[in-house]
């Protein structure tokens, strides 16, 4: 009886997954009948013409979402290298805390600071500072504004660091002390260390880290739309405005006139969920990696370990 | 100690490997700073800009009447909140646990593993996915409503309570669960009488976080519950109701002052909640943790 209902509530929550899809597939027929694969391929978003695409808007996912993580993870894994190597115990605690503080603010409020706050200091001092020194480069050209890709990066890398260096900092505290011990003991500096030990110990978790880091920056939708901008177009510079896959189908949440826009909407949430799918199954797999050490191998090392009574699982 | 009579002074290779061992360590200290500055710089800044507008009328009066923003507040939206949050908790709440139970007490390893992964990913899935899907299978033919935007914020707290919840369940001790069921006790009865009891202060506490974490949550509610909302304090759920949230976003694009002043107050308040409730459920899960874990 418990066995029935408790399995029901699971299966439930594993055909929610597959019907999301479905459901998404079968909203977005209309949009594929009428624009097929070339929906993709596309940069038309014109709802007097009926006309829909996806490429700017996916060109705009793809440059906020790596160029945040790009930024984000060095900065986030210097936080939790900070965390568990450099700082004392009790600042741990609280920085830790704060870190996951940050982490917790609802992205509209990020939003809402963006366009008030960081929007006219990325307008009047950032971007004048990145045009005069980097301005031969077509990256930073162009008139500046407080909205635009590179607001839209910055409160995106906000959002980002929390997440990426909260799960930084376990993988670094499962490093067992005797490899650290062991590198210091021979003569490694501190350094030496991290980079000799920590990091390749942990780099398959932090690989899926940013994973889920950039899966999460892909998929915010509120406060990219309250800064980016909105426009649709593919531009090379950082300062012009922009739109991504996720604020585009939030911005026109009210306002699609005809069933050919609905289903364009719902053809780019079929685009967002496989991209996040991707992202989300390529974590779990770097997360429990396939063993591919040779056989007799890892018999060995396993014997090794249980006999110090730890598991190799 | 005294001073040794001279220095042992690096040179050469050794001097350059602590050069770049103390620059590291300089570097992480300042992203650590940089990431509390900010943190203090987003908190200050809607403080200082949030707290000037808050006053008894803010949390006890709807919206002036003539669209005079100078005056009113914003019961409608906190109203709005706690009626979409209070209907996504009661659905979430009780089939995340009983998905926990399943996990973590009968299933077979295979499949828990299979449930486990599902709810990862679905953790993973963009809220406004989420919110599309709901469009898609309760507003397109019922139009909008609470409840929708209920069920989406039910969809996206699942995972959050199913996987929190199997965290405690694995935290009670096996010999509570061996104890009961050698004196008989079915495994029914054991689950319910002896596990949740034991776990629920931990089950709370993951409700909790999840509560926080769909509290600030905007993008699918916008084709939920947002069309022709009235801005009088309205509980039902069949009706489209407003949020803190959605208040935050349509109040932020206004042109007059008054309005982005009233934006920033109930960006306020919905931080101060999301903080302070995600704050206290952390120590006391930390707390519990401890408990549990002996």
């Amino acid at each position: 009886m418990l066995k029935a209902i408790t399995f029901s509530a699971a299966a439930l929550a594993v055909s929610i997954l597959g019907l999301i899809a479905f459901e998404l597939v079968r909203g977005s027929r209309l949009a594929f009948h009428k624009f097929g694969l070339g929906f993709v391929t596309s940069q038309t978003w014109d709802t007097i013409h009926n006309q829909f695409g996806a490429l700017s808007l996916i060109f705009g996912t793809a440059v906020t979402g790596i160029l945040a993580i790009a930024i984000a993870t060095p900065l986030a894994i210097a936080i939790a290298l900070f965390l568990t190597e450099l700082a004392p115990k009790p600042v741990r605690a609280l920085l830790g805390a704060l870190v996951e503080m940050l982490a917790a603010i609802p992205s509209v409020i990020l939003g809402l600071w963006g366009i008030l706050v960081l929007g006219p200091f990325v307008q009047n001092q950032i971007e004048p500072f990145l045009g005069s020194t980097l301005g031969f480069l077509p990256f930073f050209r162009g008139q500046h504004s407080p909205t635009g890709i590179l607001t839209a990066i910055l409160i995106l890398t906000i959002m980002v660091v929390p997440i990426v260096a909260s799960v930084t900092r376990e993988l670094f505290t499962t490093v067992p002390s005797e490899l650290r011990e062991g590198a210091l003991a021979l003569g490694a500096t501190r350094w030496e260390m991290v980079r000799g030990v920590l990091l390749p110990a942990a780099r398959p978790g932090i690989l899926a880290a940013v994973a889920l880091g950039f899966g999460r920056a892909v998929g915010e939708a509120m406060a990219v739309l309250m800064v980016i901008g909105g426009t649709i177009g593919i531009h090379l510079s950082v300062f012009a405005h922009s739109d991504t896959l996720a604020a585009r189908i939030a911005g026109q949440y009210n306002g699609a006139s005809t069933n050919l826009q609905t289903s364009s909407l719902i053809y780019l949430a079929t685009i967002l969920l496989a991209i996040s799918l991707a992202v989300n199954i390529g974590a779990q797999l770097l997360i429990k990696p396939i063993d591919r050490r040779p056989r007799r191998r890892r018999i060995v090392l396993d014997r090794a370990l249980e006999a110090q009574g730890l598991s190799a699982d | 100690m005294s001073e040794p009579a001279f220095t042992l002074k690096a040179t050469g290779r050794l001097r350059r490997r602590q050069l770049v061992n103390k620059g590291m360590g300089a570097l992480a200290v300042g992203a650590a700073l940089l990431a509390v500055a900010v943190l203090a710089i987003v908190v200050i800044s809607v403080g200082s800009r949030g707290a000037g507008s808050l006053n008894l009328d803010f949390f006890t009066q709807n919206q002036a009447q003539g669209f005079n923003p100078k005056g009113g507040g914003v019961l409608f939206a906190i109203v709005g909140s706690a009626v979409l949050v209070g209907i996504a908790t009661l659905i979430a709440l009780p089939l995340g646990v009983l998905i926990a139970i399943y996990i973590s007490e009968l299933a077979p390893p295979r499949l828990a593993r299979v449930a486990r992964i599902a709810l990862d990913i679905s953790n993973g899935i963009p809220t406004i996915v989420i919110g599309i899907f709901v469009f898609t299978i309760l507003v397109a033919a019922h139009g909008q409503s609470a409840f929708a935007g209920s069920i989406a914020l039910a969809i996206i707290m699942l995972p959050l309570i199913a996987r929190a919840t199997e965290e405690v369940l694995l935290l009670v001790p096996s010999s509570q669960r061996e104890a009961s069921l050698a004196l008989g006790v079915s495994r029914w009865r054991t689950t319910v009488q002896v596990v949740i009891p034991s776990a629920l202060g931990g089950i709370l506490t993951g409700t909790t976080l999840a509560i926080a974490r769909v509290a600030g949550e905007t993008a699918p509610l916008l084709f939920l519950t947002s069309l022709g909302t009235s801005s009088t304090a309205d509980a039902s759920p069949f009706h489209p109701l407003q949020s803190l949230t959605l208040v935050i976003f349509t109040y932020s694009d206004q042109a007059d002052p008054a309005y982005q002043s009233k934006a920033w107050a109930a960006a306020f308040t919905l931080m101060c909640f999301v903080l302070f409730t995600s704050l206290a459920a952390k120590l006391a899960l930390a707390r519990y943790r401890k408990k549990l874990g002996g």
